[in-house]
């Protein structure tokens, strides 16, 4: 029998909430808002589940802490936001490099510099293009909802670990911030984790394991860097995931993702009822894209209006998908702007 | 009926390193796997070792070890230290690595009071990336960033970090030694497996400064660089117990 259990939860604690059914018990975080309830939930719950609850002295070391509790095979998981995403690229590299599973969680917030708290979604390029030094890419989950929260972020460390390579989960000031109930159903409890021979447990029966990313004899880290790539393709077969709404019969596609979609979805509604055929395109695994299942839809004379929090950076996927710039429009608010269903909707009624 | 007196310890590979003649890394490396041979631990340790000349640390020992960023390797260290609380986790750092771009997180780890051994070798230069000013480089040392010598008012004073550590309520053992004679490498070797006694009793942080040789740097031969521990570098840093 399938047991309920609705709770009213926020973004932030239903993403904390989520690593907790996945069994991680290893945080390290830094304050920064709009995250900080994730970290204080992540403080209660670590309490009360016998996990590591590290209070950092800087991002550096939180991500660093988090590569050491890899290291020892733990799953692990560091929250922030955009300038302290910024300082965790380069563990993030090492992470990649060092093929060590890992969480990391970026509630964005308005860029560039030290910006402000209101929600955003300019940090795309950071996330899905490498964002520390390196051929590597981290696969990237982008939730639309306080359940998706939850969701994806147990998932992300089933991707991670599976893989051996970190998963960032893209949320934003209104997702982390943001109430709804969210379900806690039978499918919540953590999968029986895979064993981890590689993991430093010290060698006690075994030969010493080593755990780098300096590869300096001829040839060695082309080697890695191919062996990355083949698990990359891999991921991108295994892991691309998506939202469809209504685009079977579309004339207009919005594609959007997280706090966007949810706004898009809402336009589709009413343009619909407008009798505009419109649809909504909503990429979940950002990294990888879904670049075939777009693709299937740019064939026709369909439009494409790509929205996000930002000044265009998904609209470059959507382009390489479409193949069609001619076909492709965006809107944008940036700097914490949040689109409007009424911006979204004039830009939509302009491209009929 | 043969005795052996002397062998390689188990917790060291058979293999030869990459330091150069007269370096003091490979002295310690040995003096730590003695202490870990003599412990029984080496099944239970977990290294991390440094960016900087001894980042390749694990091609010598033979026990689990990790790499970490340049520095960040008290926080790796904290990680596995927090996971695997009966483990015997170790850093070993030079003091670029520990006391310039890791300043923080060796602070806060040992603030924090965290259980780990941190062996800190300091040479007072930057060797890996051929000889540059270090963070503790005393005044008037020439590098390839101070071609006239450390100048105070260009380049500030060297960095006494341990002292520093010292201070820290967290801080349960810090003791400066050096390399430089076979009296103060038994030294040493005391002072490690101190510290490594002070982690297996779950006291806290403990922390080893040792004062290493790097000929090729300084510019002098591994006789002299001896000598010039004792005659000019302990001036600046003194030996013995800090803390503890």
């Amino acid at each position: 029998m399938k047991t309920k259990n609705r709770i009213l939860i926020t973004g932030n604690e239903a993403c904390g909430e989520g690593a907790i059914q996945a069994g991680c018990r290893f945080y390290a975080g830094y304050p920064i808002t709009p995250q900080n309830e994730l970290t204080a939930y992540m403080s209660k719950r670590m309490d009360e589940t016998g996990g590591v609850f590290i209070q950092a002295e800087s991002e550096l070391a939180a991500i660093n802490m988090v590569f050491g509790a890899s290291v020892a095979g733990a799953r692990a998981i560091t929250t922030s936001s955009s300038p302290g995403i910024s300082l965790k690229q380069e563990g993030i590299s090492y992470l990649a490099g060092c093929e060590l599973p890992a969480v990391i969680v970026n509630i964005m917030r308005g860029g560039p510099g030290l910006g402000n708290i209101a929600p955003s979604q300019a940090d795309y390029f950071q996330a899905t293009k490498g964002g520390g030094h390196g051929d590597y890419h981290c696969t990237v989950l982008a939730p639309a909802s306080c359940q998706e929260m939850m969701d994806l972020t147990r998932t992300a460390f089933d991707i991670a670990d599976k893989y051996r390579s970190p998963v960032i989960i893209l949320g934003d000031g209104i997702l982390g911030q943001m109430m709804e109930a969210v379900e806690i159903n039978q499918k919540s409890r953590a999968k029986k984790q895979k064993s981890k021979p590689w993991a430093l447990t010290g060698c006690k029966g075994r030969k010493p394991n080593k755990i780098r990313s300096l590869l300096l004899k001829d040839g060695e880290l082309e080697d890695l860097n191919r062996r990355l790539q083949k698990k990359y393709e891999l991921i991108k077969k295994n892991e691309t995931r998506l939202e469809q709404y209504k685009t079977e019969d579309a004339k207009i596609i919005i594609a959007a993702y997280g706090t966007s979609g949810r706004i898009a979805k809402a336009c589709v509604d009413r343009l619909r009822e407008k009798k505009i055929k419109a649809g909504l395109f909503r990429p979940i695994s950002l990294w990888p894209f879904p670049y075939k299942a777009l693709r299937k839809l740019g064939t026709g004379s369909t439009k494409f209006l790509v929205v996000e929090m930002s000044t265009g950076q998904m609209v470059e996927d959507v382009r390489l998908a479409v193949q069609n710039d001619k076909k492709v429009s965006f809107y944008g608010r940036t700097g914490g702007g949040i689109p409007s269903e009424e911006e979204i909707m004039e830009k939509a009624l302009s491209l009929k | 009926m043969e005795k052996i007196i002397f062998k390689k310890p188990n917790s060291m590979k058979d293999a030869l390193t990459h330091y150069c003649a007269g370096c003091g890394h490979g002295i310690i490396h040995r003096l730590v796997c003695e202490v870990i041979d003599e412990l029984g631990i080496r099944e239970k340790v977990i290294a991390v070792a440094p960016v900087g000349c001894a980042v390749i640390a694990y091609d010598y020992w033979n026990f689990d070890t990790t790499e970490a960023a340049h520095g960040r390797t008290p926080a790796v260290a904290t990680g596995i230290k927090r996971v695997y609380p009966e483990k015997v986790v170790f850093t070993y750092q030079g003091d670029g690595d520990l006391a310039a771009i890791g300043t923080a997180e060796t602070i806060h780890a040992a603030n924090r009071g965290e259980n780990i051994t941190v062996i800190f070798v300091n040479n007072g230069v930057y060797g890996m990336t051929g000889g540059q000013m270090a963070p503790t480089t005393i005044v008037g040392q020439r590098t390839t960033t101070t071609k006239k010598g450390r100048d105070l008012k260009r380049d500030g004073f060297p960095l006494k970090i341990s002292e520093m550590i010292a201070i820290l309520e967290g801080a349960k053992y810090i003791e400066r030694t050096a390399v430089s004679s076979p009296k103060e490498i038994l030294r040493t070797k005391r002072a490690i497996k101190k510290a490594f006694e002070i982690q297996i009793k779950n006291e806290g942080f403990s922390m080893v400064e040792v004062l290493s040789m790097c000929p090729t740097y300084w510019g002098m031969s591994p006789e002299d660089s001896c000598k010039r521990i004792e005659k000019d570098i302990q001036k600046v840093y003194p030996l013995g117990v800090l803390k503890g």
